[in-house]
């Protein structure tokens, strides 16, 4: 059984999670024309690597965000959105080089990787 | 007899032409490029060649001839889908591959056997009724039948009350079929190479090249060719062959196991389906149980085997089929299905002149190929869609026109 490691929950099995796909930013929703509406609900990058995505706890109905290979299977870390967010704004606002690095390294090793097979 | 078999064994002259005609060199330019020589790309050459008269095709795979999920579906053919389109379709498709033997000169053991979809609950009884009068209007033979028939055309089936889902019913499809996958796409390989198409294994498209909004040819491992259509068929990498050519679908990939038990004597002759119980099975001409059960619950691009599917499979399938308890598995594997919103594939025209697509098969893409490559030869050969398939163009999503087929899927999703 897998184990996927929920920011709320702790790790549980992967059956108690239901996949919701990739991450995408959602348009305004009363702004959006037809195409971006159409492009945010089926389009898909469909990627073979590491991607973004959403992961559900069903019994406590917890959304959050995991990255994970889609090659390996491996699941690199999960984390709140608000986490993803935060990681996302200090990335666009980073310039120096120095100050992304420990972004990248607790990609890598920081202590929220946290999911494995057995 | 034998004697004459002996002329041929001592000579260097055989009666039989080779069975495919290889051309080792890629030429600069051809007519019409395909990328994938699975049984779909295969399909569109061979009707390209014979329908159209086109046979400067070159037909590019990345692998080897049939090797992706023309080799690795569990070979069902049906027609009773739950859309009057869907329906219109797949009719298409059996009635070509009742033919498709002589059609190719090759045995391609088409075998009818009878199709059940199970229903367990009243839901799945009022979906049975559904596609079973669809089906009906659009002439495929299909009805709804209780338990007790059920039992009677497929005895070793358990139908008691003292399963966890009770069989209430089934929808019946007498037309449904199994066939020898393999030999389908070497039918259509060796037919469309007599007619001069070249297939090339072990030749990668690394790019699409695209001029002014139209396709003009690829790159591949081997060079640059030109041709003045391309046409992708590539399941499992439909996403990442179109971003080449700057398009982005509407599919998910994710896998779908299977398995096969050790070969037995002829004891199961339908072909039985649960989607509630996500289970399917029939057995091979070899006699091996051919067993799949619901697509894994995440996306990924792997072929790699799990306990969950097995053990989700066996339990539903033990109570359906008590003997299989004494059944070894013999082997598994899995393909990548490209999933639609819609449980539909996606073929003909795209916003990219000249390039064509054939994706988004999911669960359901050998049961088509034939009526596919016939009328994606069409869609290439006119550069319009043909009626059977506009209503699967790519454009459907962004009308929000979509043809809704998830109630007539097999497989669990």
């Amino acid at each position: 059984m897998k184990i996927l490691k929920c920011p709320l929950n702790g790790p549980r099995n992967i059956t108690e999670f239901v996949w919701g796909g990739e991450m995408k930013p959602m348009p305004d929703p009363a702004t959006a024309t037809d195409a971006e509406w159409t492009e945010y609900l089926f389009l898909e990058e469909n990627l073979a690597g590491e991607i973004a995505e959403w992961w559900l706890h069903a019994p406590t109905n917890f959304w959050f965000v995991a990255r994970r290979n889609t090659i390996t299977d491996e699941i690199i870390e999960t984390m709140t959105y608000d986490a993803f967010l935060a990681r996302q704004q200090a990335a666009s606002t980073a310039t120096a080089p120095d100050e992304a690095e420990p972004a990248a390294k607790s990609v890598t090793g920081g202590t929220d990787t946290g999911v494995t097979s057995t | 007899m034998p004697f004459a078999l002996l002329k041929y064994a001592l000579s260097r002259e055989h009666p039989d032409d080779p069975h495919f005609r290889w051309k080792p060199d890629l030429k600069k330019t051809y007519d019409v490029i395909i990328i994938g020589a699975g049984g779909h790309g295969l399909a569109a050459a061979y009707h390209l060649a014979k329908d159209h008269g086109i046979t400067n095709i070159a037909v590019l795979e990345k692998g080897w001839l049939a090797g992706g999920n023309t080799a690795r579906n569990t070979t069902i053919v049906r027609a009773n889908y739950l859309t009057p389109e869907g329906v219109a379709f797949y009719k298409e498709s059996v009635e070509l591959f009742r033919t498709l033997s002589n059609e190719l000169d090759i045995n391609v053991m088409y075998s009818e056997r009878g199709h059940f979809t199970l229903a367990h609950t009243d839901a799945a009884m009022r979906t049975a009724r559904w596609r079973a009068e669809v089906n009906k209007h659009m002439g495929v033979n299909s009805e709804v039948i209780d338990a007790a028939e059920v039992k009677r055309i497929c005895p070793t089936m358990n139908v008691t009350d003292d399963a966890r889902y009770p069989i209430l019913g089934a929808l019946y499809h007498p037309p449904g079929a199994i066939a020898r996958h393999d030999a389908v796409a070497w039918g259509y390989a060796k037919e469309a190479m007599k007619r001069g198409v070249e297939v090339h294994t072990q030749t990668e498209v690394k790019k699409i090249l695209i001029e002014n909004g139209r396709a003009i040819g690829v790159e591949t491992n081997r060079g640059v060719i030109h041709a003045a259509k391309v046409m992708q068929a590539v399941a499992g990498s439909s996403s990442h062959v179109a971003r080449m050519a700057g398009l982005r679908l509407p599919i998910k990939t994710i896998p779908l196991q299977a398995c096969v038990s050790e070969p037995v004597k002829p004891i199961l002759d339908q072909i039985v389906v649960s989607g509630s119980l996500h289970v399917y099975i029939s057995q091979s001409a070899r006699g091996e149980m051919v067993m799949g059960g619901a697509t894994d619950p995440y996306g990924l691009y792997s072929s790699r085997s799990t306990l969950d599917f097995k053990e989700s499979l066996m339990g539903h399938m033990l109570e359906l089929f008590p003997f299989m308890g004494e059944l070894r598995i013999l082997r598994q594997w899995a393909g990548m299905a490209d999933m639609t919103p819609d449980f539909s594939p996606v073929m003909g025209l795209t916003p990219v002149e000249n390039y064509y697509i054939d994706a988004g098969w999911g669960t359901w893409g050998f049961k088509a190929t034939p009526v596919c490559g016939k009328r994606m030869a069409e869609c290439v050969a006119t550069g319009r869609q043909p009626d059977l398939l506009k209503p699967f163009a790519l454009s459907r999503f962004s009308t929000f026109d979509l043809v809704g087929e998830k109630g007539a899927a097999s497989v669990g999703h």
